[in-house]
């Protein structure tokens, strides 16, 4: 299967006074389409660096992450800003909607920077799937943290990405409400055929993912492919 | 799909990018009119003003000729004098003589000094002379003897219309209050107000006799002449004869250039005003954008992670203040076109014309642009964080969104305030060193209002008073803590209140002046046209009655002939003599003494006495006015003295203290010389009270009918009164500086809510109680209000000692009263708009607050 992901010798280094301070250290993995992925770790291991390096929210100190054939550290910052549009949806563990857009109109940004056409529509049929046709103008304010969670995930696919990034999805939710949320991540995921990479400190959520890294001190020192390999030998 | 990243060039449509900003905007609608309301007070000051002052100029053309009253007015000093030019036409005259004389009310016994002008005719030709009634301008003339007497003179004694008044020795009924009538200044009303008599009885008042100083007019309508023949060129033409024969001409056309350019200065002031207003409302954009756009930094870090362009979330904002602004600047065209109609009212005293409401579309659209280029130009440094935002955000909390402080385009949009403000002050005063004065003065101003702020802030942080109650703890951290006010708190109500302050001291430094002249001991009552005869008499008499003679002057009037064997006609023939022409043709005023008073001192040459006849006469020269028309020592001068040729040389230069009352000279003879010729006396004394300042007059009116009596005392009154109007005016247009300050004030204190609400919020949840937040945040903003005031006051206090040293050359001691009560209540009420914005946060649950102000 094709890779969709590719990091290489991945590095990040950010200057804390006169220190310089790495959070990444020679991270290598590769991912294939359509599979799912989650990154693990304690607080302050590094993964939510890795993963906005990953999805080019950042500048990597060295080493070259590879997003669907294009090497992210070549491309600046618009450029970045079009790969994401291009084939990048995000969920965030605090929701990140936009506060003065109603909820169809959050869901309709990505599909409006894409110039498409007929974007209402399918908005609509995307809050349809998630359960919140019938509160498509209301605001975020106007809603629970699992309502503004399941419009993120709405957003999130409205411009049908490659790959999708979700950091915490569900830290912020309470039980009832997280399992509803990650049903609905995988059962799109699988839909449409999506890559999914998950940063999560919850493993039971990690483990319904095809593969687990865990990261350490900015150091993967954990990669259930390669330990599952090892185990076949 | 698939792309092609490093060929991306795709920006988003105009029309999503409008349709974001809309869909931003009406969330933000209560932020955002704090914006427009900065806008909307700054255009309306300048469209108000800049239309005003249109229909002034406007006006002052069309009514040119009430101005005047006639199409040509010639003067002299002389009844009989004619203009060749005039033979061959066909037109209407009338005639004016007016002279200075005391006249006497029966009714009370008060007598006061004023101009008298004997009437002849059906003057003005051109609008009106206004009285009340308003019939009496022109019964007064119909052959019996009345009086139109100036309104002020009536209400001063107390005297109505239908009682009388004496004129020399003539009684006339009082016909009607004179409000106003063309050609009447207000400077000539303060010391002579005007009384119309009709000419007939000017000779039985027995006032006019040879030597009396009269000032003969002639108004004349001209009947066949083309409208476009110009009256001016052909005064010119003609003005060698003018001049001999001592003619003096005013056409509409002068008038109405003398008229505008008085004016000119007046809209040039009044345009300053506005321009300090709208410069507040510059302050209130940027703070107000300021702070709007650190709350947006995180929408626009979603918008850049979902794939917009840095360039398309800058322009969705761009778009956003743009519109608003427009919104703004229509709305404060407009209403400053209504305001403009109270702006007649406030000046009415001032104006020559009436001034008619009219729409002035040059300024609207002026001023429509003008807020346009202010929105965008002072919301584009806070607006330049945008492009620099990282889409990180969402992840976590950096400080790379705001890195704008190193954006090297912000030099670029520094550089295009300061060209606007420059070329701006240009418009309007249309004076390029004064430009940058001003420029330099406001930069200067806020510049050191910023460093204030930053200094208080680090003296907090750096002398931080550990030991002190929680509650001053938690504010005063407050004043340097991430997400403060300090700066643009400070920077926007100092530089109000610095405004405000120094029209004050101004203000009152002007009325200071004048009041100078009224302390116990100065001389305050002057008589003049005391002739010779009468100098001993009168001088007897005045002691009699317990006063005191200060000073004994006589006058001889003169004209100056020659300087170093060039007459008038040789310096207007030779370009190279420097000398200036007023000098030969004014009506010299000279007194004769062998030593200096109190109020001038020599400074240069010699004060030369004359010990024997046959010396030459050496006479000193005020040293301004001689350096003014290039008179040296040595000079040779040669005076006509009515008549008789004078010889003399420059002795030495004075200087002369002119605030004083007393009687100065520019040209001072020494004794020996004068003595023969004709020559009237002034004899100047000091009265103890008003009562026995009119007891005086009245005598010495009803004894020496010729002599007239100076009331420096009334003069002062009238000053004071004119005084109290100007500064009415400065008032009411400071009011709009004042206004537009609090706007700025209310919007950054309603706008400092949002920063520290998420702390109030915080503190309520662990238990803080109502009356602990409200103690934090008034003491926030007490400390911060009296930051900002006392930063303001002591700007004006250097501003107006500046001006009083360098303008008005005088001292400057301010008075501590009206400093404390700025002080107050700009500290009271930034306090009371800062609780009443917490009250808000306070009733309702923490919750509640969270949900709807923090998204």
């Amino acid at each position: 299967m094709a890779s969709i992901l590719k990091v290489q010798d991945l590095t990040k280094t950010y200057k804390s006074g006169s220190k310089n301070l790495t959070v990444l250290k020679n991270v290598n993995f590769e991912i294939e389409k359509g599979t799912s992925f989650s990154i693990v770790g304690p607080s302050g291991s590094g993964k939510t660096t890795l993963l906005g390096l990953c999805a080019g929210l950042d500048r990597a100190s060295s080493g070259t992450v590879v997003l669907n054939g294009h090497a992210l550290e070549t491309l600046n910052e618009d450029q970045r800003a079009a790969v994401r549009n291009q084939y990048v949806g995000f969920v965030f563990q605090n929701f990140q909607l936009l506060p003065t857009l109603t909820a169809l109109e959050n869901v309709m940004v990505p599909m409006e920077l894409r110039k498409e056409k007929n974007i209402r529509a399918r908005s609509l049929e995307l809050l349809d799937r998630v359960g919140l046709a019938d509160r498509h103008d209301h605001y975020p304010t106007q809603l629970s943290g699992g309502e503004q969670q399941r419009i993120s995930i709405a957003r999130a696919f409205s411009n049908q990405p490659e790959i999708l990034f979700a950091d915490e999805p569900t830290g912020n939710l309470d039980e009832e409400t997280s399992e509803k949320v990650e049903e609905l991540l995988f059962s799109l995921n699988k839909e449409a055929g999506t890559t999914l990479i998950l940063v999560t400190h919850d493993l039971e959520l990690a483990n319904k993912t095809n593969r687990i890294i865990r990261i350490k001190g900015g150091q993967v020192i954990y990669d259930s492919e390669l330990a599952n390999a090892e185990t076949s030998i | 799909m698939s792309i092609d990243p490093n060929n991306f060039q795709s920006n988003s449509s105009a029309k999503w990018l409008f349709l974001m900003a809309w869909r931003d905007a009406r969330k933000s609608k209560s932020r955002l009119f704090l914006f427009v309301s900065s806008i909307i007070l700054g255009i309306a000051a300048l469209v108000a003003i800049n239309s005003f002052s249109e229909n002034l100029k406007d006006d002052i053309n069309g009514q040119a000729k009430e101005l005047l009253g006639a199409d040509l007015e010639l003067s002299a000093n002389k009844d009989d004098f004619s203009y060749p030019f005039l033979d061959t036409l066909d037109y209407e005259l009338s005639s004016e003589n007016s002279f200075a004389s005391m006249v006497y009310f029966p009714k009370n016994q008060g007598s006061r000094l004023v101009d008298v002008r004997a009437l002849e005719g059906a003057f003005p030709f051109y609008g009106v002379i206004e009285s009340n009634p308003a019939s009496a301008a022109q019964s007064f003339r119909d052959g019996q003897a009345k009086a139109l007497v100036d309104q002020s003179v009536l209400v001063q004694y107390d005297i109505q219309v239908g009682d009388s008044v004496r004129i020399g020795k003539v009684t006339f009924l009082i016909e009607g209050a004179l409000i106003s009538s063309p050609s009447q200044s207000m400077a000539a009303t303060l010391v002579a107000p005007a009384v119309y008599i009709p000419m007939k009885y000017v000779e039985a008042t027995g006032l006019i006799q040879k030597g009396s100083r009269v000032q003969y007019r002639k108004f004349y309508k001209l009947n066949d002449l083309d409208s476009e023949f110009d009256l001016d060129a052909q005064l010119r033409e003609d003005r060698e004869y003018l001049r001999t024969e001592g003619i003096r001409g005013d056409t509409v056309e002068e008038r109405k250039r003398d008229t505008g350019r008085t004016f000119e200065d007046l809209s040039s002031f009044l345009n300053l005003v506005a321009f300090v207003a709208l410069l507040l409302g510059c302050v209130g954009v940027a703070s107000a954008v300021h702070i709007y756009i650190k709350e947006k930094i995180r929408t626009v870090a979603i918008l850049r992670c979902l794939g917009a362009k840095g360039r398309d979330t800058f322009l969705i904002y761009l778009i956003q203040i743009g519109i608003i602004g427009l919104i703004g600047a229509t709305i404060g065209a407009f209403s400053g076109t209504l305001l403009q109609t109270i702006l007649p009212k406030v000046f009415a005293d001032f104006l020559p014309v009436e001034v008619n409401f009219s729409i002035s579309w040059t300024s609207i659209l002026g001023g429509i642009a003008t807020g346009l280029v202010v929105s965008i130009l002072f919301a584009l440094t806070p607006l330049l964080a945008i492009r620099k935002a990282s889409p990180l955000l969402t992840l976590r909390n950096t400080s790379d969104g705001e890195n704008s402080a190193r954006d090297p385009l912000r030099w670029l949009v520094f550089a295009g305030i300061f060209i606007f403000i420059f070329g701006f002050a240009y418009l309007q005063i249309r004076d390029l060193s004064n430009s940058f004065v001003f420029t330099f003065s406001v930069l200067m101003a806020f510049g050191l209002l910023v460093l204030i702020a930053r200094l208080a802030m680090w003296a907090v942080k750096k002398f931080f008073p550990t030991g002190w109650s929680y509650l001053w703890r938690q504010s005063l951290a407050n004043l340097y803590r991430p997400n403060n006010q300090t700066t643009i708190l400070i920077a926007s109500i100092g530089l109000g209140t610095a405004l405000i302050t120094t029209l004050y001291f101004i203000q009152g430094l002007l009325i200071s002046q004048v009041e100078i002249t009224t302390d116990a001991g100065r001389p305050n009552m002057m008589l003049f046209d005391i002739q010779s005869y009468q100098k001993d008499e009168i001088a007897a008499f005045t002691k009699e009655q317990g006063l005191p003679v200060l000073q004994q002057v006589p006058v001889v009037t003169m004209r100056l002939s020659k300087i170093n064997g060039n007459s008038l006609a040789d310096v207007m023939a030779d370009s190279t003599l420097n000398y200036r022409s007023g000098a030969f043709n004014r009506e010299w005023r000279i007194t004769y003494r062998d030593s200096l008073i109190e109020s001038e001192v020599l400074v240069e040459g010699e004060f030369r006495i004359r010990e024997a006849n046959t010396d030459s006469v050496f006479v000193t020269i005020e040293k301004g006015y001689a350096q003014s028309n290039r008179i040296k020592l040595g000079d040779e001068l040669i005076w006509n003295v009515q008549g008789v040729p004078v010889t003399s040389y420059v002795g030495g230069f004075r200087e002369i203290d002119w605030e004083r009352v007393q009687t100065n000279f520019l040209v001072l003879f020494p004794e020996g010389v004068l003595e023969k010729a004709p020559q009237f006396h002034v004899l100047i004394t000091r009265v103890k009270s008003t009562e026995e300042g009119a007891l005086y007059q009245r005598d010495i009116v009803k004894k020496y009918p010729n002599v007239s009596v100076i009331d420096i005392g009334l003069i002062l009154t009238t000053v004071d009164e004119i005084l109290g109007k100007i500064s009415f005016v400065i008032r009411f247009m400071a009011l709009f500086s004042i206004v537009t300050g609090l706007l700025v004030l209310i919007g950054s204190v309603i706008l400092s809510k949002f920063q520290r609400i998420r702390e109030s919020i915080l503190l309520r949840t662990l238990g803080g109680s109502k009356r602990q937040i409200l103690t934090i945040n008034s003491l926030e903003y007490f400390v911060l209000g009296s930051l900002a005031s006392l930063s303001g006051i002591a700007l004006a206090l250097l501003g107006s000692w500046a001006l009083a040293y360098f303008t008005f050359e005088t001292s400057f001691v301010p008075n501590v009263l009206p400093v404390l009560l700025v002080y107050f209540s700009i500290t009271s009420l930034t306090v009371l708009i800062g609780l009443l914005n917490s009250r808000g946060i306070l009733s309702k649950s923490p919750l509640e607050v969270l949900r709807s102000e923090i998204q």
